[in-house]
């Protein structure tokens, strides 16, 4: 009986990495420039879009190379073209840019890569093995691509949490996060920190699209996983790295669990059908924890003088 | 008005000065056709009643508003628009009216951003922690030191700005633009909505800027006590235009300045 829960758990929780990685794009602008960038989505897609074709007529290595060039170049056009415009507007307008630049990146990107389901083949191992079979009977099934997944998801992590909070350059990240103006007042160059941070964002969206597009290839469904991300920031709070990641690993595992405990009870003592809990369960937690603790586990305390 | 005053700065020693600043927003004009100087050394205030366009001067100053008309040389350098990272290389730094700090920062981390332009080393030695990157943090982090102490706020070091009382939040505003060094210090309302105690240590801390450091500071103030005992020279706006321009003195008999403070039937 524990066999198959523990195999559920760990694939929850590899699931959940990657669901991690897609919250930190969106952490990482968050908190650089409190902008919630809801094009993180799009970017997914559009990097791994990108990667996919491009793989296709070079060498693996060639294209990620290029790929990281593309999103950079990205990140520079969003700043030239629409931030440095929109300098110390309101939080919500800002938003809405980069709604803007969401919808139009998923199309661009179609209009210049094509619709269809592409593959990215990183050449990992696919068979799926067993491990820890003396502790349980048959021994538990995973799959190494997702664990490879989750080890250079976790050294993304560590890298990215010691320059957030160890350099200069994180602290002007912070300042800039904390206030535009005063940021300005002491002459830290708003346009270079922006740019930086999407450059580094879209890195983190490329590797989010490389990793969900070799699990289940990439297509227009790959901007949705974004949406995915958003019970994850709940959870994880919008300004914290850690959160990003304890959130995402507690949506993959906390989804998969359900599906599988809940379901059946579920089933047997209300006589309903009982399926669909992965596509509500994240949202259902966020929910809760916008009710009982709104800066989710690791946010920043709210404090509000009157 | 001081002992030091004014008439002991020479007239040709201006640092800043503004010539015919208009600026609107829309139809409304905030600033109409301002000219004035800063001297070198000075400590210059700029009061008036609400919506004179006293902020919006210093924003024009420091580079937040581009105004459609005028010119502002610093240092002798005149240019039509000020970009606030030029203000801050050039060595204007400013605190706000309603305090702008990095709330969840610890007050270290935001003094510690005052010194931002004073760094040179590269990120990526920054990231890696060694050689002249850390000596320098260090140099740095020893300037901040004689800040905190000269500000008299060692024991809220590590504390969070958003958790201080609003008085002490100024004062680590202070704090963080005194660490950019600067040769003009802009001050809007240091003093509002502090008690007669904390506005008595302000007020120390202005004199002793200007006195040990040699900073120019332009300040904008409510409280006309304050303004008379610590300013050198008093510009005074009125809905956007300069009524009068003088020594503390000469502006507190002037007819239009009475009139504009007191309410006259035109």
């Amino acid at each position: 009986m524990l066999g198959p829960i523990f195999e559920t758990l760990i694939g929850g929780l590899l699931t959940g990495v990657l669901y991690s990685l897609v919250a930190l794009g969106f952490v990482l602008i968050f908190k650089a420039s409190g902008v919630f960038n809801f094009a993180q989505g799009a970017m997914v897609l559009f990097a791994a879009l990108s990667l996919a074709r491009l793989s296709e007529v070079m060498p693996f290595l060639a294209a990620l190379a290029l790929t990281v060039l593309i999103m950079i170049a990205l990140a520079y056009a969003i700043e030239f073209l629409v931030l440095r415009h929109l300098v110390n507007q309101e939080g919500i307008i800002l938003f809405m840019a980069t709604l803007g630049v969401a919808y139009f990146l998923d199309g661009f990107g179609q209009t210049i890569w094509g619709s269809d389901i592409y593959k990215i083949d990183l050449g990992l191992p696919k068979n799926p093995v067993f491990i820890l079979e003396s502790v349980f009977a048959g021994g538990l099934l995973i799959d190494p691509s997702e664990l490879i997944a989750a080890v250079i998801c976790a050294v993304l992590v560590a890298v990215l949490a010691v320059f957030f909070q160890f350099t200069r350059v994180g602290r002007a990240l912070r300042a800039v996060a904390d206030d535009h103006q005063a940021a300005q007042s002491v002459g830290i160059p708003l346009d270079h920190i922006w740019l930086m941070v999407w450059a580094v964002a879209g890195i983190v969206a490329l590797v989010a699209g490389m990793m969900w597009g070799a699990k289940l290839g990439v297509q227009f469904s790959l901007a949705l996983v974004a949406l995915k991300a958003l019970p994850v920031l709940i959870l994880g709070g919008f300004t914290s790295i850690p959160g990003a990641i304890v959130g995402g690993l507690i949506i993959g595992a906390g989804e998969k669990l359900a599906e599988v405990l809940l379901g059946p009870v579920l089933i047997r003592w209300f006589d309903l059908a009982g399926g669909g809990i992965e596509n509500w369960f994240a949202y259902m937690l966020a929910l809760m924890f916008l009710l009982f603790r709104p800066q989710g586990l690791f946010g920043e305390k709210i404090i509000e003088r009157v | 008005m001081r002992a030091s005053a004014g008439p002991d700065v020479a007239a040709g020693d201006v640092l800043l000065s503004v010539g015919g600043v208009s600026l609107s927003f829309g139809g409304v004009t905030a600033l109409a056709d301002v000219s004035f100087d800063i001297r070198k050394g000075e400590i210059r205030a700029i009061i008036g009643p609400n919506g004179a366009g006293k902020t919006s001067m210093l924003n024009v100053i420091n580079g937040f508003y581009r105004p459609q008309h005028g010119r502002i040389t610093f240092r002798g350098q005149t240019r039509a628009t000020m970009r606030p990272y030029d203000a801050a290389h050039g060595g204007i730094a400013r605190t706000f009216q309603n305090v702008a700090l990095f709330r969840g920062m610890t007050a270290l981390d935001n003094i510690m951003a005052g010194r931002t332009l004073k760094m040179h080393r590269g990120f990526l030695w920054q990231i890696i922690r060694v050689g002249p990157a850390q000596s320098e943090e260090v140099a740095h982090r020893l300037k901040v030191e004689e800040i905190i102490d000269f500000l008299e706020i060692p024991h809220i070091r590590r504390i969070p700005v958003g958790r201080l009382p609003y008085g002490l939040q100024k004062r680590v505003e202070l704090g963080r633009a005194l660490a950019m060094e600067p040769d003009l210090l802009l001050l809007d309302e240091p003093m509002a909505g502090m008690n007669l105690e904390e506005k008595e240590d302000m007020s120390r801390y202005i004199v002793d800027v200007n006195d040990h450091f040699g900073t120019t500071i332009a300040l904008i103030e409510h409280d006309m006590g304050v303004v008379m005992d610590l300013s050198d020279r008093v510009v005074v706006l009125e809905y956007g235009r300069k009524i009068a321009d003088g020594t503390p003195n000469e502006v507190k008999s002037d007819q239009k300045v009475i009139d504009a403070y007191l309410g006259v039937k035109h």
